[in-house]
């Protein structure tokens, strides 16, 4: 990897090279795609799902999906338990995972980074303390502990959303905190404190626009992360609750029907195993093309 | 080694501490313990008569100091919705998950070792991008779902395992590839970048420029340095798995401790809640704890640092 950046042309622009980067990185260009794809599903949701995701017509009910026997165009995708068109629920469902994947990550990338920043930053019993806060974090059983929470607390959107946010942020800390602690002693960070400059400026506009990257990075695999925990807690009933269209509940409803209709379960199952998918690739992507000699 | 020793186990005694109180405080907040038990629409003097009984009326403090003190004697509590203390439930279900934790790691490193090995024989080659490729695509499997689709697969459509239950080995087949495989992409990936490094070292071009056997070289001189990372990352993964196995356990009616987690979660079975995170998070804080000391024991390097 090293080998390649010395042989491209010197003239090149940084801008030029990652470009470069980027259309020779085939899972980049995938999960980009992937991603895009269904982000565009989530925005568009109220234009292209032919019908009310909460729409119930006991008439059509588990209406089988197009490629089996008595499909039909009116359900592509076939209608649930309840009559309701699976295409449609599946549509808001891209809304909701997203949604919830986002905010959480954007909790716990609060937290993690703040922690990680001060613990690199100051180092000595600061860091100590932080750090033995990351190992405590990382011995919790974070599916028991999530399901014990939502159960007592009565789960709902919000709730899973908090719960995952103070649960997933070990991961930015860790990263932010050996980040920091590269840049604390670099020439521009120095001068900068010798300019004069109060500490959480130096942190915010200095430490901070430098370890970005790197906690791009963090923020897909725990976005992931998130919406894989979200529709596992869903599954088991102390997630989103019903009638929410979450992909996880999804599932779990589906598989009352597992041995007779196993579509149901086969097709949100197949949409959240892909935008997982596009999110990890995205984010493998943008850790090689950010950091070629294999940081972060 | 006796000072590494002293040190890792204080600090892990002390985050198991931290643990249990957090998970306890964080319960306490989130549930009122008397209203769970005396049941919904119960009598408000009703109420206070368990509150005073099980003496959630005292001080917070108090009461985790008091539970603590009978955890490290081995008094967990009574379960307050299964007949039976919560040691004994404990007693029975842990062996389960156990077995399930270790058949899955197990096979999951029997996989992704070789697999991590062959792949950073031949950098790049087809073999390196497929295994990248399933490593990629099994970080992204839910594994709830992963587990209906071989329930389906394996129990209805090839009637060959058994859906539910653990009375024979064949029932912990399916619970154990799908506990497994989540852990392969890491051991995988980590086995690679290690042989990858290990490879390049002088001392393997020295073996191989003697004349040894490129099998031997490669498994007895590369694979013993590359595999230390491995080591304490397998007791992690393990970790991960007990974790993993409340979902798992779940769906295919394994009565393991994952199974009782979700049950006496369900029904706001406090002491029993309470207890299983904190026997998780020992197990936790025990196995990384015995992962750095045998990678301290492995690489006499660590132990200098």
């Amino acid at each position: 990897m090293i080998q390649h950046v010395i042989d491209e042309p010197i003239q090149m622009s940084p801008r030029r090279l990652l470009w470069r980067r980027v259309r020779g990185h085939a899972g980049l260009l995938i999960g980009s795609a992937i991603l895009t794809v269904i982000l565009a599903v989530a925005a568009l949701a109220p234009f292209i799902a032919p019908h009310d995701p909460y729409h119930q017509d006991l008439l059509n009910r588990l209406a089988p999906p197009i490629w089996q026997t008595g499909g039909t165009w009116t359900h592509i995708l076939g209608a649930d338990q309840l009559g309701r068109d699976y295409l449609s629920r599946l549509i808001y469902g891209a809304q909701l995972s997203l949604f919830i994947g986002a905010a959480a990550t954007l909790i716990s990338g609060l937290i993690g980074t703040g922690l990680g920043v001060i613990a690199g930053y100051f180092g000595g019993r600061i860091d100590m303390v932080i750090m033995f806060l990351i190992t405590a974090r990382l011995s919790m059983p974070v599916v028991l502990v999530a399901l014990a929470v939502a159960a007592l607390l009565g789960s709902s959107l919000t709730i899973v959303i908090l719960i995952l946010g103070f649960l997933l942020w070990d991961r930015f800390a860790v990263v932010a905190r050996s980040a920091t602690m590269q840049l604390r002693s670099s020439d521009y960070v120095l001068a900068a404190r010798c300019a004069g400059c109060p500490t959480w400026r130096l942190l915010v506009s200095e430490i901070l626009p430098n370890i970005g990257d790197a906690l791009i990075v963090v923020a897909t695999l725990e976005m992931a992360h998130a919406i894989l925990l979200e529709a596992a807690l869903s599954f088991l009933g102390m997630g989103v609750q019903p009638p929410l269209p979450s992909w996880g509940l999804m599932i779990s409803e589906g598989r009352d029907f597992l041995f007779f209709e196993p579509w149901l379960i086969m097709i949100p199952g197949a949409a959240l195993f892909a935008l997982v998918l596009g999110i990890n690739l995205l984010g493998d992507g943008v850790r090689d093309v950010t950091a070629p000699d294999g940081g972060a | 080694m006796t000072r590494f020793f002293v040190q890792r186990l204080g600090l892990a005694l002390l985050v198991a501490v931290f643990v249990s109180l957090v998970s306890f405080l964080m319960l306490r907040a989130a549930g009122d313990p008397a209203i769970a038990i005396a049941g919904e629409g119960a009598a408000q003097a009703d109420i206070e008569n368990i509150r005073i009984q099980y003496g959630f009326d005292r001080p917070l403090v108090v009461q985790y100091a008091d539970w603590l003190a009978s955890a490290l004697a081995g008094d967990l509590g009574r379960s307050t919705y299964f007949n039976a203390t919560v040691a004994e439930l404990l007693a029975e279900r842990l062996p389960i998950t156990l077995t399930l934790g270790l058949c899955a790691l197990s096979f999951s490193i029997i996989v992704a070792v070789p697999l991590g090995v062959l792949a950073a024989v031949r950098p790049n080659s087809l073999l390196d991008r497929l295994a990248l490729t399933i490593a990629v695509f099994g970080q992204a499997l839910p594994n709830f779902w992963f587990a209906l689709i071989l329930i389906v697969l394996l129990s209805v459509q090839f009637p060959i395992l058994p859906p539910s239950g653990n009375e024979t080995w064949a029932h912990f087949v399916m619970p154990t590839i799908v506990l497994g495989y989540y852990s392969m992409p890491a051991i995988m990936r980590l086995t690679r970048t290690g042989m990858l490094q290990v490879l390049r070292a002088d001392y393997i071009r020295t073996a191989r420029a003697k004349g040894l056997d490129p099998l031997t070289v490669l498994f007895k001189h590369a694979l013993r340095n590359a595999i230390i990372p491995v080591v304490s990352l397998s007791a992690v993964q393990f970790g991960y798995m007990l974790g993993g196995s409340v979902i798992i356990e779940s769906i295919f009616a394994l009565h393991g401790v994952g199974q009782l987690a979700w049950e006496s979660i369900s029904r706001a079975d406090l002491p029993t809640v309470q207890a299983i995170v904190l026997v998780l998070a020992v197990l936790y804080v025990g196995l990384t704890l015995i992962g750095d000391l045998l990678n301290a024991w492995l690489d006499p390097r660590i132990r200098v640092a």
